[in-house]
């Protein structure tokens, strides 16, 4: 068991090696290298699983000692209990799936090989992320997937995106990313300092015995939480992720969907020890959640890109797990993840089966009338957009409700509020989406003749569909079924929903959705749509401040790009480096102030060994008279 | 009887015998001799007080300088005739090359 655990990560790790150093060589049969290993990854979570369904104790690996400092001991080991086994089942299958898609997405592609080399590596370093026991490993899990969506978001690095190039984005989404990551180092380091190691049972158990007091706990938790906002496109640091749609769409759907950006919202589940005796934290990640949920789905209203949309609403739906996990509804939160991660991932691939048939056209305004010309991607498209929406009896549903009654129960009713809207707003954005791409008829002549999507895409959208209809079933509301929760109790504790009026809430929220569908079928979906009339700038002032994103782009452009170049060029360019580094230090100092006393000094190099010695003997002279005093 | 101071008399004498050959003296040869006039002037310190505190060691370290002393005069004396055949001249005042 132990073994086969510690191989989870190393098989698509094994798969990226080889794909890198010989790739070229394999042509096609890399992409099939990819799968099976990730498959065989896939195959032993599942075996893990089984085990975990008898028995509820965790696994620890361990595998070596990284290194050890001083005080600072650093082991590398495996940590398997319940959380993990949920991560471990939702990346290896999930990222199985988004493989075997890529393999006629990718088709023909001219680094075909270099792009399963890339996928299976991050496969792998998200496995080390959930497997980690302690901080500093999943810290560099959680770097080495922040590297491997760098190079995936600029896979096309020649290729332009919005005013510059797919690189642009890339560095972007690196760099904002880095700002959370300085976060979330300082906060290991304080952990490290409080509690004098790193791993998750030492720090759970230092927080048990009240080694950790509430005011340092609750430090360290908003430490992590900018890590969070970083990695899981958090208000401030979201700005990231719908610029990160630049790469290929499997990326999109495995990267920045149903994985790694959910790897915030795994990391404030596994530091829930820390979170519970830290309120203030708990009701950051609440607000912020709920803030970004609100935000991002008002953004999404009014974009016209499909994978911007569903970039919106990605952040959006991250935002609720955030509201789960910080309402203390770790079980719901995770549910959630899981349930996004299918349906997610449904929308993404569908919208890729739809860019691919569509030669590359991402603009929905220049869409529609696909309906009947794709029909199978337009069945399991409506069934990832009910699941997002949140309408009845899909995977959604239970999971944002579940959310939402966590947030109710622990009595936080403006949240909850917030979360009852941005239900409303998702059905809205989510269907006007549906409407221009499926509904009406083809507004462009691009949209004549179809590149019909390979089977195996179409097969994976058939999967992940059955997923996201019947992924939620595994906890239902009313206390029919808590599986889910109880499978995770023995992690995060069992959150009661106890006297809340379940019924009336879930109403209120179906209401919403049903508005927001309403809405939009009214506006977009009841009768022709024009492709100028939507593309144009809407007239109505708050139209317009949604379509350009609440112009967030434009003030953190000002706010913080330009001092900062402004400041690097001025003060640290001009001034630091060119006049005192390079004037005073390197032509001054380095150049004529040494000339002139090299100058000096050389003629006491008069080249005769004579002088030499004598120089000797008053040097010895002088220092045996300074030791015999 | 002689002493230890007796033989670092002779020793303090010997040394600076050394030392003003190397300062004064021109020829490179004359100083070479008297660098070595030098060594043996420590040999001589060092043999007194192995004397004195009936420690062999000091008695060994002496054989190493001799030995080292020689591979140095080998290598000095080599060095000159190169000089020699170049500058012929063994004058220290004459060989400058090293000079800025």
């Amino acid at each position: 068991m132990t073994t086969a655990i510690a191989l989870i990560p190393f098989w698509p790790l094994l798969g990226f090696l080889i794909n890198i150093l010989f790739g070229k060589r394999l042509r096609s049969a890399s992409a099939y290298l990819a799968i099976g290993m990730l498959a065989l990854s896939f195959l032993t979570s599942v075996a893990v699983f089984t085990r975990f369904v008898g028995d509820p104790a965790s696994v620890l690996v361990p595998l070596f000692s990284w290194m050890s400092v001083g005080a600072l001991n650093v082991e590398v080991n495996f940590l398997v209990d319940q959380l993990t086994v949920v991560m471990l089942l939702v990346v290896t299958g999930v990222g199985t799936l988004i493989h075997v898609y890529s393999v006629g997405y990718m088709h023909g592609d001219e680094r075909y090989s270099r792009f399963f080399a890339y996928m299976n590596l991050f496969a792998a370093m998200m496995l080390v992320l959930v497997l980690a026991d302690n901080y500093v490993v999943m810290f560099v899990g959680w770097e080495c997937v922040g590297l491997c969506s760098y190079l995936l978001i600029g896979f096309w690095f020649e290729r332009p995106f919005g005013s510059g190039t797919t690189n642009d984005a890339a560095r972007k989404a690196f760099i904002v990313n880095r700002v959370g990551d300085f976060g979330f180092l300082l906060g290991v380091f304080l952990i490290w300092t409080a509690v004098g190691g790193v791993s998750f049972q030492q720090t759970s158990s230092a927080v048990e015995s009240g080694y950790v007091t509430p005011g340092v706990a609750t430090i360290a938790t908003l430490l992590l939480f900018i890590g969070a906002t970083g990695k899981s496109a958090q208000i401030p640091l979201y700005v990231w992720l719908p610029d990160a749609m630049a790469g290929p769409t499997p990326v999109s759907a495995l990267i920045h969907a149903a994985t790694m950006v959910t790897a915030g919202v795994y990391m404030v589940a596994r530091s829930h020890f820390l979170f519970d005796i830290a309120p203030f934290s708990q009701n950051v990640v609440l607000w912020v959640g709920a803030l970004t949920a609100l935000f991002a789905a008002s953004m999404g209203v009014q974009e016209n890109d499909i994978k911007k949309i569903l970039a919106y609403s990605t952040i959006s739906q991250l935002g609720y797990m955030f509201m789960g996990v910080g309402a203390g509804a770790y079980a719901a939160g995770v549910f959630h993840l899981m349930t996004h991660a299918f349906f997610k991932a449904l929308l993404f691939l569908g919208a890729g089966a739809v860019i691919h048939a569509l030669h590359g056209e991402q603009d929905i305004t220049r869409m529609g009338g696909l309906r009947n010309r794709m029909p199978l991607v337009h069945g399991t498209f409506l069934i990832g957009a009910l699941a997002l929406a949140g309408f009845p009896l899909t995977a959604g549903f239970f999971s944002k409700d579940s959310v939402l009654a966590g947030v109710y129960a622990h009595g936080d009713f403006a949240v909850w509020c917030i979360g009852v809207l941005t239900a409303g707003v998702t059905a809205f954005y989510t269907f006007r989406l549906y409407f221009l791409v499926f509904s009406g008829s083809s507004r462009d002549e691009k949209g004549r003749d179809l590149h019909a999507p390979a089977s195996s895409m179409t097969s994976i959208l058939l999967i992940l569909a059955i997923l996201s209809l019947v992924g939620g079933y595994v906890e239902l509301p009313f206390h029919i079924l808590a599986a889910f929760s109880a499978f995770l109790s023995p992690v995060v504790g069992m959150s009661s929903h106890e006297g809340i009026p379940e019924l009336a809430l879930m109403t209120v929220v179906f209401l919403f959705v049903l508005g927001g569908i309403g809405v939009s079928w009214a506006w977009y979906g009841r009768r022709e749509q024009d492709a100028t009339a939507l593309a144009a700038e809407p007239a109505n002032p708050f139209l317009r401040t949604l379509r350009r994103k609440w112009y967030v782009d434009e003030i953190y452009e000002v706010l913080l790009i330009r001092p900062i170049r402004w400041t690097s060029r001025t003060v640290l360019w001009r001034v630091i480096d060119e006049w005192i580094i390079h004037g005073f230090l390197v032509q001054f100092c380095g150049g004529y102030l040494w000339k002139a006393i090299g100058f000096v000094v050389s003629f006491s190099h008069t080249g005769r060994v004579g002088s030499y010695a004598f120089g000797i003997v008053v040097g010895v002279l002088v220092i045996i008279s300074l030791i015999a005093r | 009887m002689i002493q230890t101071m007796h033989v670092l008399w002779l020793s303090t004498i010997l040394f600076v015998i050394g030392t003003a050959g190397v300062l004064i003296r021109r020829n490179a040869i004359v100083m070479l001799m008297s660098v070595e006039l030098m060594l043996n002037a420590v040999n001589l310190a060092l043999i007194g007080f192995a004397r004195q505190f009936r420690d062999v060691t000091g008695q060994v370290y002496v054989i190493f300088i001799m030995t080292v002393a020689a591979a140095e005069v080998a290598i000095g004396l080599a060095l000159f005739v190169a000089v020699f055949r170049h500058k012929r001249t063994l004058d220290t005042q004459k060989i400058d090359l090293l000079r800025w």
